[in-house]
């Protein structure tokens, strides 16, 4: 049979082809082109082949940037991930209390991140925050702006409070659709508690809990807005993560090149570390790659 | 193994149940036997479920009693009543290779390991898993999980007793009648008390040796299949089991005859003077089409012919009804009904009624 060749159909994929240019093609291939020249001013660009990358990889304040980024989304991954299911599992399934858990969870993802830095700068502060000042009081010496640890807890809490909710939110959605029947058998079959967590409700949970990760993990590697409003990257530089460092190149010193090659590492990072755990997580518990069902 | 008691159950899911209507299972006396395979059949909504959840713990009764061997295990939970039950959507654990499914049951009551692994190579020798023993569950077909979900129960020897929720609903109809053939193996076998929930009348009929149908909340008929077709003791019986369903006619009836409209029918006996909604129920299969001079005039409405025999939609006096003509069997240019006496049945209000001869209505 002869196909029927109906060029029309491309009119209709213009308009998402020029949305896809303007908005992720055309500034990709602008920051490669930048990773890749430098420039005396004026306009004036010249080729430098992969200098900035090379010189970006031997860079340690790039190691630096990067060990505190895995650092900092390890801690939350291992706090936010457990706290989340925990949370989940002890949240009502019926009855009138489920719509206020589910308010109450909801409200922290509501709020804007730089405000979110706002709310915990002030809070932490000894003379007029309440958690600053109830430390004081209590005698314990805590400034987030000197202290390394301080800043690091404050914001790896202010983090936890911010976006566990997430998780209890994606994980209570994967534990309500778990059908009675399972429950039943269970029960039938004589599993303890925990036998219906490691059984039931943990694979039940396990497409939802990829999602949780994934998007947990890559918000945190990205993080930007809070620790900038809290800390502004100190003390010293021991909040300065790569995004904070991107900026201070990209706009503070105008190093385009050198930016340029580290957002695309940067972006090649996070790329890798996603299809990594997607495709782990994804055959956890299938013993040959089959067809669901 | 046990026998299962009910002793003036009846359940209802409202917390201050007053009238008849508020109970989903209204009051209910029944002996279920050792050994025995039953099968509860009703339409949707009908309480079966409900009888069932009862049995294996997961409710408990507003009402009466359930004793296993004469010990009442009414407030018992499903883990301490000792019985196994077959949901609807098969329930596997997905994480575990079939092997480990069936172990499981075991390992949470402390089983010896050795005996363990006798008891399940057992099984998965009876339900031709084999070659599937040590893969994930979570791949396998429908009606396998469906046969894990069974075999959990049965590896364990003491089961009281086995129920199944509508255990093929999501069996694919070729699979159905190998699965419920394993069933009825299964039962000769090894001789659990198997209850079957089902709204399917092949599925009963086939399954069981005796049959529970229900009917808004209600045993209407406990029987063995055959009891069920001759004989329906209640007019929802009578159209539920049978495909078409029983006939029921608007009739009066005096002596050993029914008015039917205009025209009369001799029935196998006389009857007492009957009161209320008087009503004669004949099975398709017994009324037939002839060309002669006796019998009543009837007219055809629509013919189905769907194989082996063909349905006649008929009606008297624009009384409906369905009549079954075997293959080969041809519809008569002025048609006239004939009514096999023997095979008639008489209800009122809904209820059998037997003639004067076969003793006393009921």
């Amino acid at each position: 049979m002869d196909k029927t060749y109906n060029n029309k159909a491309w009119l209709l994929v213009i308009p998402v082809f020029l949305l896809v240019a303007l908005s992720a093609i055309i500034p990709i291939m602008t920051v490669v082109n930048y990773s890749v020249q430098d420039t005396f001013g004026g306009n004036k660009f010249f080729w430098v082949g992969t200098e900035w990358f090379t010189d970006v990889l031997r860079s340690e304040r790039f190691h630096d940037a990067l060990g505190r980024n895995l650092l900092f989304s390890f801690i939350i991954l291992c706090i936010e991930i457990p706290l989340g299911i925990l949370i989940a599992l002890s949240m009502p399934k019926k009855g009138i209390w489920v719509p206020v858990c589910l308010v109450l969870m909801a409200l922290p993802l509501l709020i804007p991140w730089n405000v979110v830095g706002t709310i915990w700068q002030i809070f932490g502060r000894a003379d007029i925050g309440l958690l600053g000042h109830t430390m004081a009081t209590l005698g314990i010496d805590y400034n987030y702006s000197s202290n390394v640890i301080d800043a690091w807890v404050t914001i790896i809490v202010m983090d936890v409070w911010h976006w566990t909710s997430l998780v209890v939110l994606l994980c209570y959605a994967g534990l309500v659709s778990i059908p009675e029947a399972y429950y039943q058998a269970a029960r039938i079959d004589g599993a303890s508690k925990w036998s219906v967590f490691r059984y039931i409700q943990l694979p039940k949970m396990q497409g939802v809990l990829i999602i949780a990760f994934l998007l947990r993990f890559m918000d945190s590697f990205m993080i930007y807005t809070e620790p900038f409003v809290l800390t502004g990257g100190g003390p010293g530089n021991s909040t300065t993560f790569m995004s904070i460092d991107l900026v201070k190149q990209a706009i503070g010193q105008f190093d385009l090149g050198p930016a340029a090659a580290m957002s695309l590492v940067y972006q090649l990072i996070v790329l890798l570390v996603c299809y990594v755990f997607f495709t782990v997580m994804s055959n956890v518990g299938t013993d040959k790659p089959e067809v669901e069902e | 193994m046990a026998q299962i008691t009910l002793d003036k159950l009846a359940h209802s899911y409202l917390p201050n149940p007053k009238t008849d209507h508020d109970f989903a299972l209204k009051e209910l006396d029944y002996a279920w036997d050792d050994g025995g395979a039953y099968a509860l059949l009703g339409p949707s909504g009908c309480g079966k479920t409900t009888l069932l959840n009862i049995i294996s713990g997961l409710l408990v009764p507003s009402k009466g009693q359930i004793l296993f061997d004469g010990k009442d295990v009414t407030n018992l939970q499903p883990e301490q009543r000792n019985i196994a039950q077959v949901f609807q959507f098969p329930v596997i654990y997905d994480t575990m290779t079939v092997r480990q499914n069936l172990e499981f049951p075991l390992k949470n009551r402390n089983v010896p390991n050795d005996e363990i692994s006798k008891r399940v190579a057992e099984m998965i020798d009876i339900l031709d898993l084999s070659d599937k023993a040590d893969r994930k569950a979570r791949g396998l077909t429908a009606d396998e999980k469906q046969k894990i979900s069974l075999g959990r129960g049965l590896v364990r020897y003491d089961v009281n007793a086995i129920l199944f929720d509508e255990p093929l609903t999501v069996i694919d109809p070729h699979m159905k009648w190998q699965l419920r053939t394993k069933l009825k193996d299964l039962h000769r076998q090894l001789g659990h008390t198997m209850i079957y929930v089902t709204h399917d009348q092949t599925e009963a009929l086939t399954f069981a040796d005796k049959v529970v149908v229900m009917y808004e909340g209600d045993v209407v008929q406990i029987g063995t299949p055959e009891e069920l077709f001759d004989e329906p003791k209640h007019t929802f019986v009578g159209y539920f089991i049978g495909s078409p369903g029983m006939n029921i006619l608007p009739v009066e009836v005096s002596g050993n005859q029914a008015k039917l409209g205009s025209h009369t029918v001799t029935l196998k006996g006389a009857y007492p003077d009957l009161t209320g909604k008087i009503e004669l129920g004949i099975r398709p299969e017994f009324l037939s089409l002839t060309n002669s001079e006796s019998g009543i005039p009837a007219q055809i409405n629509g013919v189905e012919d769907i194989g082996r025999f063909k349905i006649v939609r008929a009606s008297i006096e624009g009384v409906e009804l369905n009549v079954v003509l075997n293959e080969g069997e041809s519809i008569p240019a002025e048609p006239k009904l004939i009514f096999e006496s023997s095979r008639i049945n008489i209800y009122q209000d809904d209820h059998l009624v037997r003639s004067l001869e076969n003793g006393k209505g009921i």
